[in-house]
This record gives C-alpha cells, structure tokens and sequence, in this order.
C-alpha cells in the first residue's frame, strides 16, 4: 500500500510540471509592448470574448523588456499569437514567425500601405495598427502669458528667440521654457530616437530619397542642427544639465504643472497633457534650410505581427479578432481614442488634437517628416553609446564632449550597421 | 550462550530499497532545471537561433563554420575586457567583504552588549534583492556625487567603487555569519592554552584563531569570488555598464561586467549575436568554475583538522 502511495505522490508531482493544455477552439494571445495601453486593450479583450465566447489573453511586457519577453514566450508550447513587429530590425529578427498578411482580411482593410512592414523577399511582416507623430508639444495658453504668439515660431531663429527670452524671464514668470531631458531609460528615447530623426531625414532629402533599408553608413551633415535644437532644450530649462544622466524628473509632470512651455514628446501624450490647455505641437525646427515647410514627425513602431507558427485555429482566431478590433465601431472607438488614430477603412474617427495638426501641416504643403528613426542598427546598442555621451556632454558641453556624440551618431551607425550585417 | 538473535535484512527495508523513489522528484527537478538546460545551453552554443525552438547547428544546417560563436567571442574586445574588469572587481571585492566581515564577527563574538541585535542588522542586507538594493543606491549615490557635479553613469571610477560599497553591504553579513560559526566553533582549550603560554591577543588571532576559521574563510572566499564574477542585478541597476565611450571605433561599457556583457550580447545587440552570447555563457561558465576550484584547493591545504 505504501508502495502505491509513494508511487502515486510521485506522479502527482510529476504531472505539476506539466502545463495545462488548452482545448483545440482558437484563441487568442496578444503580446502587448506599450505599458499605457494595457487597460485598454484588457478592456477589448473582455469585450471580445463576452461577445464572441473565444478567449483573448493580453499580456503587456514590462517597460523595455519587449525582446526580452518576446523570446522567452515565442518558446512557449502556447505562444502569443499576435505579436508586435514594429521596425526593420524586428523584421530581420522575427521574419521567421510573421504569417504573410498580403491579402489577408485584415490587410485589406487598411486605408493606407505606408505603415506596413515587409522582408527582403516582399513578404508583408506586419502592419501598422495606429501612426503617431512627433515634435515639440507648447502649452500655447502659457506662451500667450509670457507675451509671445504661436505663429511667431516659424523657424529655428524666432522659436530660439521666443525660448530664451522666456528661460531669461523664468523668476518673473512663474514657468521655464523647457521641461527636463532626462537620459535615464524613461525618457532619453525623446532624443536618442526621435529628436535625432531630424538628421536621418534631413539627410534623406539631402540625397533626394526616402531609405527603404538601413544604410551602411550615414553622414551627420545636419548633427549640428541636432545640437541646436537640443542644446536649446537642454539649457532653457529650470534644471542643471548635469542632473539629467542621473534621471529622477517628470517632464510629463512639469508641462501638466505649467512649469513648462515646451515639452518634447509626440501625438500619444494628447489624452494626458490636453486636459484644461490649450496645447499644440510644432516641428522639430533646427536652422536647416528652408524648414519654415516643416511638418511634424509622423510613422508608427505599433505594427501587428501573426505567429505563422501558431495552431491554425489560434491564427484564424486571431483574424477575426483583429478584424472586429478594426470594424466594430465600439471597439474601434475605443481603441482610437487610446491610440490615436488607426488606419482602417471602418475604424472611428481619430480625435487627437496632435494627428489633427500633423494633417494641417501637411495639407498645408509642408514635408511630413517621415520616421526614419526606425532604421537605426541594432537600436538598443546603439542608443545606449548614443546616451552615455550626451551624458558626458551634458556634465561639460565642451567641442571634445560633443564629437563624442557625433561619433557615437555616425560612427556608432556605422560600427552597429556592421555588427547587424558582418 | 548463543542466543540467536533476529538479523534485520536491510535489503528488505522498503525504504532501502525503494530509495529510487525518493530521490525521483528531486533527481527530476534537478534535471529540469539545471542539467538539461545546462547541456541545451552547451549545444545552443554552437548554433545560430533567435528562439530555442528555431535553432540550427552551425556547421551543419546553416553554411556558419562550427566554431564561429566562439571565434566571435573570443575576437569581441568588449567581453575581454568586461572578463578583466570582473576580475578586477572580483578581487577588490573578496578582500574588502572578507577582511571586514571577519572583523566584524571577531568583534561580535567577544561578549559584547547586544551582539544579537548587532548581528540581525548586519545581517538585513543580504535579504533584500540585488535590483532593489541597486536602484535605491543609485540614487544615494548619486544624490551625493551631484554636489560635486558628477554622476554615477558619467564617472566609471565611482561606478566602480559604487558597485563595491553596494556589494560589500550587501555580502558582509552574510559572510560575517559564517565567520561567527567558525569563530564559535575554536577550540576553548587551545585559547586557554595559549593564554597560558602567554601569547598575545594578536598572536593568539594569528597562531590560534585563524588557523582554526580557515573552513569558514575557505567557504568564504570561495562566495565572494564567484560571486563576484556573477554580479549582474547591480551591475544593471547601479550603472548598466555605462559610460559607453568609443574606444577604436567600437563601444566599450566602462562599468560592464561579465555577466551583463553576456546579456548585452543576447538581448541589446541583434539575434545574430545570440549564439555568440550563449558560447560567452558557456566560456564564462567555465572560467569561474577553473576560478572557483583553484581557489578552493588553495584554501584547503591550509585549513587543520581538529
């Protein structure tokens, strides 16, 4: 009997280790990258299956953690079905795993091609599901306050001008021109991956064409329109410099304090920053020239991905599903209003102020500038060296600290270009 | 008188010989979570994969030569450099948190007022986690370094000394716990023999005492060591390997060691390096196991048996 007993906790034990399988009905499993839409998107999944009875699991990766969790679930007997490709590297890396979407239902719902994703054999990885922009947000009702006007700013000199005649007048008025720039992980990507686009794109008009794969090197000619721009946010501030590598500020905060009146970030800060303000949003204007034709930043990193290695029923799951979040007019007004605005022929109508005025600028014959941020090599890599210099820059803004940014910029693209491909 | 006593078979004990039994679960565990992720990781080494599950061998289902994720390794200066500098701090770290730990223990051990207490406290540290630890200390240090106008992720000799100070508090009272044990288990009669004889109270911790500890600074040394070259909760957390200047054209961490060099490698840089990172796992692997036995072996030979 004791025999039996033993034997018996023995295999309880060992079927522990087993993990529970699920039925054979799709389902779906969303691997989610942005910590903000969490809420949202548990809310849709909800929705979904009381709606549909199939089940949607929405997991969100911990901020920054995206790769990380990506591969370790990708591993997993019940991989995520829905996965997020969001640039050239994610392509090279997860082609393997992204079902062809050319004709699916999905894709042919979209209203627009310039968002989506493809490998170098042509096959569709992924597709965007919402765009963004970005440049440099003004809380308009504070600028108005300190006597200046938002159609002052047309170009580098007159926003510099306006900038540093209200850094000069701070004490008095009660707010500084700029909030911090903080280097720490949540918050150096506002330079080390969007404001240094305004060089890769200047570049690209530079050379009259729009990059359609990394190239091996880039020239930096526009660097030091780069430093205009961000010595002029980095100096305009009420903090010292130097305290930004340590991190520990919120320039979220200050703007929504109106301890601010320039605050660089994009269009999905609208919800937060737009409540009680006046607020707008103007390009990244650097003195390059002729940028009075500006536009914003515009182009996504938030692009659907289906497992091709998926159960087929969890792929077809999976499509309908994104067929509803993108048709269903509750779903995707929901979801649009989180995101912004999304790119589907039956999807809500977008309500975010900041996407509103990227159309104005564009309608109004100024150049979109386009994300061109996306092609960074081994971008983590490189954006790492890029931080640990302006951190030294910003400490000491000596010419010897900044060639070390510029190296770390174009050299740095240059070495990480050849880790990528070497 | 020959009475005949009953002989208990041991064969028959159902204990004895099901003994399989009981060590299955164990044996189990063990294999799932340390051997075959061990030998995987090994063959992992030789292969090109973004997952596990895709991997392909070098050599044989791609056209990469066989070695060439050891090659890499061994031709990528960042990890050469990040060994030297575990090593650097491995050392530095094993003398400062044994030579304090054992002070602190000897002091604790003479019958002082509230050495339990004592002990608690120093003991705390070790229980909290290495992140936690690392990010609270970030912002200590760098609370105080910016009055001078510098920053932990700027300077790599304060983010050295940084990860020294946290690791130390951090491992100090583990290690002094272990000291005490030793310290109480010394021979009572030798120190008696030795006050007797009229050694001092330095010849006595010298001649008597230490001799006597040497398990326990065998055991210690040893943690420490391999600790060391482990470290990497702090090192994430306290600098991230950060500055990262330009050193002939390729980024060199100045605080990165070992071990988040190995991560760097599998997650920061692209997936084609992931094999790469694994055959540094694999090197690093061994290095501080070779470390480890050396150092064991050394210490050994000192130790008396009482």
């Amino acid at each position: 009997m004791k025999k039996f007993f033993a034997l018996a906790l023995v295999l309880c034990l060992m079927f522990a280790l087993v993990p529970v399988t699920t039925a054979e009905t799709g389902s779906v499993y969303w691997l989610n990258f942005k910590p903000e839409s969490d809420e949202v998107l548990q809310q849709i999944a909800k929705m979904y299956t009381e709606k549909t009875g199939v089940p949607v699991n929405v997991v969100t990766a911990a901020s920054g953690t995206y790769s990380q969790t990506l591969t370790a679930e990708m591993d997993k007997s019940t991989p995520p079905t829905l996965f997020i490709v969001g640039n050239q590297e994610g392509v090279k890396t997860w082609s393997e795993y992204c079902l062809d979407l050319t004709g699916t239902k999905i894709a042919n719902e979209l209203n627009t091609d310039a968002y989506n994703l493809y490998d170098e054999n042509g096959k569709l990885c992924s597709i965007g599901y919402c765009y963004e922009c970005y440049g440099i947000i003004v809380n308009v009702d504070l600028l108005e306050k300190a006597g200046h006007k938002l159609d002052e700013i047309t170009n580098f000199d007159t926003l510099k001008a306006v900038v540093e005649d209200i850094h000069a007048r701070a004490a008095e008025l009660g707010f500084d021109a700029f909030t911090s720039s903080d280097m720490d992980g949540s918050s150096s990507w506002r330079f080390t991956g969007h404001m240094i686009n305004l060089d890769y794109v200047y570049e690209e008009r530079a050379a009259g064409k729009v990059w359609t794969e990394c190239p091996a090197t880039i020239t930096g000619e526009f660097v030091p329109n780069f430093k205009n721009l961000y010595d002029l946010a980095i100096n305009n501030s009420e903090f010292d410099p130097a305290t930004f590598a340590a991190g520990g500020h919120d320039a979220e905060g200050e703007f929504k304090a109106d301890k601010a009146v320039f605050f660089v970030n994009g269009s999905w800060e609208y919800g937060a920053v737009s409540e009680g303000k006046n607020v707008a949003m103007i390009p990244y204007y650097c003195g390059v020239e002729g940028e009075e034709k500006a536009g914003l930043n515009c182009g996504t990193e938030n692009c659907w991905a289906i497992n091709a290695n998926a159960k087929q029923a969890d792929i077809d799951a999976t499509m309908d599903f994104l067929y509803w979040c993108v048709t269903d007019a509750e779903a995707s007004r929901i979801l649009v209003d989180s995101f912004g605005v999304m790119p589907y022929k039956q999807a809500a109508e977008s309500t975010n102020g900041f996407l509103a005025m990227a159309n104005d600028y564009a309608n109004n014959g100024c150049y979109v500038m386009d994300w061109a941020t996306n092609y960074q090599p081994n971008v983590d890599a490189y954006r790492a060296a890029f931080v640990s210099a302006l951190n030294a820059y910003n400490a000491d803004q000596t010419d010897a600290n900044w060639e070390q940014v510029r190296s770390a910029i174009v050299d740095g693209w240059a070495y990480q270009y050849s880790q990528v491909n070497g | 008188m020959n009475r005949k006593r009953k002989h208990y078979d041991l064969r028959k004990d159902p204990i004895r010989r099901k003994w399989w039994i009981f060590i299955l679960p164990l044996m189990a565990a063990f294999i799932i979570g340390f051997v075959w992720p061990f030998i995987q990781g090994i063959y992992l080494s030789f292969c090109t994969f973004t997952t596990t599950s895709n991997a392909k061998l070098n050599g044989f289902m791609n056209d990469k030569a066989f070695f060439s994720n050891y090659v890499k390794a061994f031709n990528d200066p960042t990890f050469v450099r990040s060994f030297w500098y575990s090593a650097l701090f491995a050392v530095v770290s094993l003398i400062i948190i044994n030579v304090l730990a054992f002070t602190v223990a000897y002091l604790l051990t003479r019958e002082l007022k509230g050495s339990n207490l004592f002990r608690t406290v120093f003991f705390m540290p070790n229980l909290i986690g290495g992140i936690v630890l690392g990010y609270i200390w970030s912002m200590i240090f760098d609370g105080i370094l910016y009055m001078y106008g510098k920053t932990l992720v700027t300077e790599p000799v304060w983010g050295f000394w940084a990860l020294v100070v946290v690791v130390a508090w951090q491992q100090i009272g583990y290690m002094m716990i272990i000291y005490i044990a030793g310290l109480q288990a010394v021979p009572s009669d030798m120190l008696e023999a030795a006050k007797i004889d009229g050694a001092s109270s330095w010849q006595t911790l010298w001649r008597v005492t230490i001799p006597n500890v040497m398990p326990s600074i065998t055991i210690c040394t040893f943690l420490s060591l391999t600790n060391g070259f482990k470290l990497f909760d702090q090192n994430l957390a306290l600098t991230n390997g950060l500055p990262k200047p330009f050193v002939n054209g390729v980024p060199v961490g100045q605080t990165e060691m070992i071990a988040l060099n190995i991560y760097n490698t599998f997650y920061v840089g692209n997936t084609s390096a992931r094999g790469t990172a694994q055959a540094k796992a694999v090197l690093f692997f061994i290095l501080v196991a070779a470390l480890g036995l050396i150092q064991l072996s050394a210490t050994r030979k000192k130790e008396v048996q009482q």
